[in-house]
C-alpha cells in the first residue's frame, strides 16, 4: 500500500487570480449548470484553493455523488469519480484507505449528503479519515426538478411542498460537528475569496473536514419562491451571514438570517489511516505492518 | 509480505469454509476488505480483520452494507484488490453498487453466503435462493460472473479464481455458496504461494494524450488507469463513451453497452467451469451446484450401485451458465433432474436449454435443511421406473 500523503502546508501564496482553464476539462464545455447557479462559483473557489495549495492534479482525486453537485467532478482535470446517489463519502473512504497518497475531495449536495447519504456523513466524521467534504447547499433537489430537501427553509415552495415546507431542516455544520468532524466551516458563494480560503483550510486539515457552501438555485428554487434573480439571491444570502472565526460550537438556530460562516470548528484528533497503521505496527511489531 | 503470512500457515489445515475464503482472498492479493456484520458470513470479515494488517492491507467495518460495497469499489478504482462478504439482506443492499462496478468496470469480489429468505428469513440456515438474484439482482441489462464452490477446499480456490476473473475481465465477481459449506469445517490443502496462479488487471501504460479509459483491446477489455499515473480519467455510472464521459446518443449507447454485454460472452470458454461424474452413458442427468451437488454425487453413486445409469453435471461457474456442456449431455439423457435448495430457480435455466422432448424435474427444498442424498436418490429411482 502507498504511503500517506505528506501534510500540506497552509498556502504560502494567496493569489488574486489564477488560470482556471489549467484545472478544467475544457472539451466538456459549455457546462450544464443553469445561468445564475452558485455551483460554478463554488467550483471556481475549489480549483483556486487547489491551485494555491500547489496540489498536483495527478495526486488529486475528486469524488462526487448524484445531483447537480455530482456533475461537477467531470469538469475537473484530475482523477474524478462520479459515483452513486448519497455514497461519495463511502467510495472516498475506500479510495483514501487504499491510496492514502492521494488528496481526496468529495463534492456533494444537501440531498446527496444529508438525506440518502446522511449515514455516510456521520460515520466519515466519526472516523476522521483525511477527506475533505464540500457540501453545496442550495436547499433543493435541482437535478430532479425541484423537490424539498433536508435543508429547505420553512414555508418555502418546492414541487413536493406545494403548500409550503413544514419540515424542520438540518443544520449540516452542527450535524458534522456532533458526529465528530475535526474541521467544520461554512461560507456563501458571494464571498468567493473567503470561500477559497475556507476550502484551503479544510483541505490542509489532517482529518475529516466539512465545508458547507451556501449556494443558490436561481432557476428552480429561486423562481418558485420569488427570491429574485441570482444577484439578488446571493446578496440576500450575504446579508444573512454572521461571520465567525474559529469558534468551537454552532449555537445559533439555523436559517432566517442566522448563518454562522467561517471556520466554525477546528480540533485535533488522530487521523484514521495513520492511527490504524500505527496501531497495527504497535501490536504486531516490525515487519508485520508499516 | 504475502509469502510471510503464507509460510506461517501449514500446508494442510483444518478450516471453516468462511475462513478458507478469507485465506484465499489474501493469497489472491486482496489488500482491502470493507464489510458489515451479517450471519452467516461474518467469519470472513473477522478473519480478514486479523490477516490484512499482517500483509500491509486495510480492514474497515463500514456503517452499512451499501457503504462497504462502495468502499470496495473506491479501493479498486485506486488500484488495490478488494472484497466484501455478505448474505441475503446485505446482498440485496449491495445490488446498486454491483451495477456500478459492472458499468464502470471495476474489478472486485463479492462473497454471498446464502441463507434462507426472503427478507430476514432464516439467518443461520442454508439455502440456495439467490441463483437468479446473483445473475439479475442489479437493474438494467448487464453481464455477470458467479462462481459456486461446493467444498471448503473449493471456497479457497474459487475465491482466488474470482479475483483472477475480476481482474482479467474488469467486473465484480460473485462467489455464491450456502451457510452449510460456509460453516463446514474440513481439511484444506493450501498450495505453496508460488504455485498459485494470480492474474492482475491490465494497466494503462501508453501516452496519456492518446489514452481512452474505455477503449477496449482486442479482447474486449480496456486497460485500467491507475490514479497518480498521469491519466486523470473520469469514472461514472452513467452510460459512457470510450473517453469515460457520458453519452445518450442512441448509436453510441448501443456500441458501448453491446461491448459491455459481450465482453463476458466473448470469454465464456475460459470462464465456464464444471465437473462431470458418470456422465458418459447417463440416462438420468443430475444438474446441481454447491452443497446440493455433494448430496447429488452421493445419490448418483448409490443409483449406479443399484444399476441406474445416472450422472452428475456439477456447476462451478453458475453464470455464465455452462450451456454447451448441458446441451451435449442432454442429447443422450432421457431425464434431467435439478435438485436445489429453493423453490425452483436453476431449473428455469436448465429447462430453457433442454429440448422439449427431454423432461426436466426438480427436487426442491426451502425449509432450512440441506437436501439429503436419499431424497435425490428417491427421485432418480422414480424417474428410472418411468
Amino acid at each position: 500500500m502507498s504511503e500517506m500523503a505528506a501534510p500540506l502546508t497552509p498556502a504560502q501564496k494567496s493569489t488574486d487570480q489564477f488560470e482556471i482553464r489549467d484545472y478544467l476539462r475544457l472539451d466538456l464545455f459549455p457546462h450544464f449548470l443553469c445561468p445564475g447557479c452558485g455551483h460554478g462559483i463554488a467550483l471556481r473557489a475549489l480549483l483556486w484553493a487547489i491551485h494555491d495549495l500547489d496540489i498536483e492534479k495527478d495526486q488529486l482525486a475528486v469524488v462526487s455523488g448524484i445531483g447537480c453537485s455530482g456533475r461537477l467532478s467531470a469538469y475537473i482535470d484530475a482523477n474524478t469519480f462520479h459515483t452513486t446517489h448519497g455514497r461519495p463519502l463511502a467510495f472516498a473512504t475506500g479510495l483514501k484507505l487504499a491510496r492514502p497518497d492521494l488528496h481526496v475531495i468529495v463534492i456533494t449536495g444537501d440531498g446527496d449528503c444529508l438525506a440518502i447519504g446522511g449515514n455516510h456523513l456521520i460515520h466519515a466524521a466519526r472516523r476522521n479519515l483525511d477527506i475533505t467534504c464540500i457540501m453545496l447547499n442550495n436547499e433543493v433537489y435541482g437535478m430532479t426538478g425541484g423537490q424539498v430537501s433536508p435543508t429547505t427553509s420553512l414555508d418555502r415552495f418546492t414541487t413536493t411542498t406545494p403548500l409550503g415546507n413544514q419540515e424542520p431542516g438540518f443544520d449540516a455544520c452542527a450535524l458534522a460537528t456532533g458526529a465528530g468532524a475535526t474541521f467544520v466551516g461554512r461560507e456563501v458563494t458571494l464571498q468567493t475569496t473567503a470561500l477559497k480560503i475556507l476550502m484551503q483550510e479544510g483541505i490542509v486539515h489532517r482529518g475529516f473536514s466539512f465545508v458547507e457552501v451556501i449556494s443558490d438555485c436561481t432557476e428552480i428554487y429561486g423562481r418558485k419562491n420569488d427570491l429574485g434573480s441570482s444577484p439578488e439571491m446571493v446578496l440576500s444570502q450575504k446579508r444573512s451571514v454572521l461571520p465567525k472565526f474559529d469558534g468551537s460550537a454552532v449555537d445559533k438556530p439555523f436559517r432566517a438570517g442566522n448563518w454562522d460562516t467561517g471556520v466554525l470548528l477546528r480540533k485535533e484528533r488522530p487521523e484514521y489511516y495513520e492511527a490504524y497503521r500505527a496501531h497495527c505496527h504497535r501490536v504486531l511489531g516490525d515487519g508485520k505492518s508499516k | 509480505m504475502m509469502s510471510q503470512i503464507q509460510s506461517n500457515i501449514p500446508q494442510r489445515q483444518s478450516l471453516q469454509g468462511n475462513q478458507a475464503c478469507a485465506l484465499g482472498a489474501i493469497a489472491a492479493g486482496c489488500r482491502l476488505f470493507a464489510g458489515y456484520p451479517i450471519t452467516p458470513s461474518s467469519e470472513i470479515a473477522e478473519r480478514m480483520s486479523k490477516e490484512l494488517p499482517r500483509v500491509d492491507g486495510v480492514f474497515v467495518q463500514m456503517e452499512d452494507e451499501i457503504a462497504s460495497m462502495a468502499a470496495v469499489l473506491g479501493a479498486s478504482m485506486g488500484g488495490v484488490k478488494s472484497m466484501t462478504a455478505t448474505s441475503g439482506p446485505g446482498f440485496s443492499l449491495k445490488q446498486e453498487h454491483i451495477g456500478y462496478g459492472i458499468q464502470a468496470e471495476v474489478p472486485c469480489v463479492v462473497i454471498n453466503v446464502m441463507r434462507g429468505g426472503p427478507s430476514t428469513g432464516m439467518p443461520t440456515r442454508p439455502a440456495q435462493g439467490d441463483v437468479m438474484q446473483s445473475r439479475w439482482g442489479t437493474h438494467g441489462d448487464h453481464p455477470a460472473i458467479v462462481l459456486t464452490p461446493s467444498s471448503v477446499q473449493e471456497i479457497y480456490t474459487q475465491t482466488i479464481t474470482a479475483f483472477n476473473f475480476s481482474e482479467i475481465y474488469r467486473i465484480p465477481v460473485v462467489v455464491l455458496y450456502d451457510e452449510a459449506i460456509g460453516h463446514l469445517v474440513d481439511t484444506v490443502d493450501l498450495p505453496n504461494p508460488e504455485s498459485i496462479k494470480i492474474n492482475n488487471r491490465k494497466w494503462a501504460d501508453g501516452p496519456a494524450e492518446d489514452y481512452e479509459p474505455y477503449a477496449p483491446d482486442a479482447d474486449g477489455i480496456p486497460p485500467m488507469p491507475l490514479p497518480g499515473d498521469g491519466y486523470r480519467t473520469h469514472t461514472t455510472g452513467l452510460t459512457h463513451l470510450e473517453s469515460g464521459f457520458p453519452t445518450q446518443v442512441p448509436e453510441e449507447v448501443t456500441r458501448v453497452t453491446s461491448r459491455l454485454l459481450n465482453k463476458i460472452e466473448l470469454h465464456r470458454d475460459a470462464i465456464e467451469q464444471y465437473e462431470l461424474s458418470c456422465c458418459d452413458d447417463a440416462d438420468i442427468l443430475v444438474v446441481a451446484f454447491g452443497i446440493t451437488a455433494r448430496a447429488s454425487e452421493r445419490a448418483v453413486n448409490n443409483a449406479r450401485a443399484g444399476g441406474i445409469k445416472a450422472g452428475l453435471l456439477r456447476l462451478v461457474t453458475l453464470w455464465p451458465f455452462p450451456e454447451r456442456i448441458l446441451q451435449q449431455l442432454v442429447e443422450r439423457a432421457s431425464h434431467v433432474l435439478v435438485p436445489e435448495m429453493n423453490a425452483g430457480q436453476l431449473i428455469l435455466e436448465v429447462e430453457r436449454l433442454c429440448p422439449d422432448s427431454t423432461p426436466v424435474s426438480g427436487v426442491n427444498k426451502f425449509d432450512g435443511d440441506p437436501i439429503h442424498p436419499d431424497e435425490i436418490l428417491a427421485k432418480i429411482e422414480e424417474l428410472a421406473d418411468e
